[in-house]
C-alpha cells in the first residue's frame, strides 16, 4: 500500500517503490486561489529537501513550490503546465506535479501522515 | 491606527469574502467563487464593487471656485456642463502626480472621487490651496459603489428608473426610498456600468436588491485583472509622484485649450513635456508565453540593455494569458517593439502593445 505524507509547505507525497509522486495540497490551493501559472523543475535534474523546485502563481502572487524529499526528477506533468487550473479541480490527484527517484528513504520519516497534517492547516489557517 | 470597515462589511462577510487591507480598510479581495470566476461574471454580466473606502469630496462656490479649481487641475472647467465628468490628476509644481481623480459639475460645485490612500492628502492640498475659502467636505457619511458589465442597466434600471439616459461620464440625482443617490455612468473595469454614491445607511439595502435581480459582488482581485486588461491606470503603481501625466500616456486627459494658456500648477513641466517629448513613457506589455511579470520586474531590449521596470502584471482571464504595464525609455515604446523580462533569473520574451488588452463596451449614448 502506498502510504501519502504532507510537509509543513503544503506539500503532499505519494511513496510506490522508491518513486515518490510530489503536489500541493488541495488546502494549499485553496490559500492561494485561482492558480494561472506553473513552473516546474527539468526532468533529470537533482533537488534537495526542502528546496524551490516550482513555482505556482495564482492572480494575486507568484508562491515557490519546495520539494518535501531528495532525489532526481524522473517526471513532470505537462498538463498542469499548459492548464494550470487543472491544479484547483484536483490538487491531490491528477494534478500531481512532479515524480522524484528518492535519494534518502529516511526523509519519509521528517513528514507528517494526514491526521497531522489536517491538524496542522487547520491550525495555520487561523 | 485602527482600520475601517465600510458600511458593506457586514454584507461581504456573509458573502464569505476574504479580507485584506487596503489603504486603511477592511476590503474584501474576493468571494467564494474565486478572481476569475468574478472577472468573467462581471464581463459577461453584473458585478457590484464596493469602493467606499475611496473619497467623496464636496466643493461648493460660485465662477470664483471655477477659476480657482482651473488653477489646479488640467481642466477646462468653465465649459464643463452640469452633470459632466472629467478624470484629471492632482499635480505638484514639478507635474508628478499627487493623486489621479473624476470631477464631475454639480449644482453650486464639484463632486471630487479620490483615491481611498491619497484622500486625506488631497484634502490637506486642496484646502491650503483653496486657502479655505470654499465649503469642503470630505464625506464619511455616504458610501460609494460600482456596478459593472453588460447587465447592469437592466438591473439598475429595476431599481431606479431613467438611469438607462445616462450617457458615458454623466451622471444626476436620484431618488432612492426618499434619499438623494448620485449615480455616474462610469467605472474602471473596461465594461459598461455606474457609480452609485448613498448614504451609508442605505447602501446594505441597495446592494442586496441588486444581488435579488442577479449581480454579483465582486472582489479587489478582479478589479485589478479587470481594470489592467482594460489598460487603466492604479494610482501607486502606474502613477505616482515621480510620474506626470504625459509620461503616464495621459495626454488625452488634459485640456489643448488650457495647455496652450498655461497657468495651473505642473503646467510649465507638461507644456515642456509636450512639445520636447519625455525619457519614459507607460506602455502595455504582453509576455509571449505564460510567464507573469509582476510588478517591479526589470524589462531589458534586445541588446540585453535595462530599459525600465513593470508597474503591474498578472493574469488576464479574458485576455486568457499574461499581461502587463510598465514604463520603458521613450525610443522603446513603440507597438510591437520586442523587450524581455527578468523572472526569477531568467529573461522571457515580450511585445510592448497598444492598450487596452480587452476591448472596452462603454456607452456612448443613450439607447434611445
Amino acid at each position: 500500500m502506498s502510504e501519502v505524507k504532507y510537509s509543513k509547505e503544503h506539500e503532499w507525497i505519494k511513496l510506490e517503490g522508491d518513486v515518490a509522486t510530489i503536489g500541493i495540497t488541495k488546502h494549499a490551493t485553496e490559500m492561494l486561489g485561482d492558480i494561472v501559472f506553473t513552473e516546474l523543475p527539468e526532468k533529470g535534474s537533482s533537488v534537495e529537501k526542502d528546496g524551490t523546485a516550482g513555482v505556482v502563481e495564482s492572480t494575486k502572487a507568484a508562491s515557490d513550490v519546495y520539494t518535501p524529499v531528495s532525489g532526481e526528477v524522473v517526471d513532470t506533468n505537462q498538463t498542469i503546465v499548459d492548464d494550470p487550473s487543472k491544479i484547483n479541480e484536483d490538487p491531490e490527484g491528477a494534478a500531481w506535479f512532479f515524480k522524484l527517484k528518492m535519494k534518502d528513504m529516511s526523509e519519509m520519516d521528517t513528514l507528517m501522515n494526514k491526521e497531522e497534517y489536517d491538524k496542522f492547516a487547520k491550525e495555520s489557517a487561523s | 491606527m485602527e482600520i475601517k470597515k465600510t458600511s458593506l462589511y457586514q454584507l461581504h462577510q456573509n458573502n464569505k469574502a476574504k479580507f485584506v487591507e487596503f489603504a486603511g480598510y477592511q476590503m474584501p479581495i474576493q468571494y467564494s467563487e474565486g478572481i476569475v470566476e468574478e472577472h468573467k461574471f462581471t464581463r459577461n454580466h453584473s458585478g457590484i464593487f464596493d469602493v467606499s473606502h475611496m473619497g467623496q469630496l464636496f466643493i461648493y462656490g460660485d465662477e470664483n471656485l471655477i477659476e480657482d479649481l482651473e488653477k489646479i487641475f488640467p481642466l477646462n472647467l468653465k465649459d464643463l456642463q452640469l452633470n459632466h465628468s472629467k478624470y484629471s490628476f492632482l499635480m505638484n509644481d514639478e507635474a508628478g502626480i499627487y493623486d489621479d481623480l473624476i470631477v464631475t459639475k454639480i449644482a453650486k460645485g464639484f463632486l471630487i472621487i479620490l483615491n481611498a490612500a491619497c484622500k486625506d492628502n488631497d484634502f490637506i492640498i486642496l484646502s491650503k490651496l483653496l486657502n479655505n475659502k470654499y465649503k469642503m467636505v470630505l464625506d464619511e457619511n455616504r458610501s460609494l459603489i460600482a456596478i459593472q458589465g453588460p447587465k447592469s442597466v437592466e438591473i439598475l434600471k429595476d431599481i431606479i428608473i431613467g438611469v438607462e439616459e445616462l450617457s458615458f461620464m454623466t451622471g444626476n440625482w436620484f431618488l432612492f426610498e426618499q434619499q438623494k443617490i448620485y449615480i455616474t455612468r462610469s467605472g474602471y473595469t473596461g465594461e459598461d456600468g455606474f457609480e452609485i454614491s448613498l448614504p451609508n445607511n442605505q447602501v446594505e439595502k441597495f446592494t442586496k436588491k441588486l444581488i435579488e435581480k442577479g449581480a454579483k459582488l465582486i472582489g479587489l482581485g478582479a478589479r485589478d485583472t479587470l481594470r489592467l486588461e482594460a489598460g487603466l491606470c492604479l494610482y501607486g503603481h502606474e502613477l505616482d509622484k515621480d510620474k506626470t501625466p504625459v509620461e503616464a500616456n495621459l495626454k488625452w486627459a488634459i485640456s489643448k485649450e488650457r495647455v496652450s494658456k498655461g497657468n495651473f500648477i505642473g503646467s510649465d513641466i507638461i507644456n515642456k513635456q509636450l512639445n520636447d517629448g519625455v525619457s519614459k513613457i507607460r506602455v502595455g506589455i504582453k509576455p509571449e508565453g505564460r510567464v507573469i511579470a509582476r510588478e517591479k520586474t526589470k524589462i531589458f531590449n534586445q541588446s540585453d540593455l535595462y530599459i525600465g521596470e513593470i508597474t503591474s502584471g498578472t493574469f488576464g482571464p479574458s485576455v486568457n494569458g499574461p499581461v502587463a504595464m510598465g514604463y520603458v525609455e521613450n525610443e522603446f515604446s513603440k507597438k510591437d517593439t520586442k523587450v524581455f523580462l527578468e523572472v526569477r533569473g531568467k529573461k522571457h520574451p515580450a511585445n510592448i502593445c497598444g492598450l487596452p488588452f480587452y476591448k472596452k463596451s462603454y456607452v456612448k449614448g443613450a439607447n434611445k
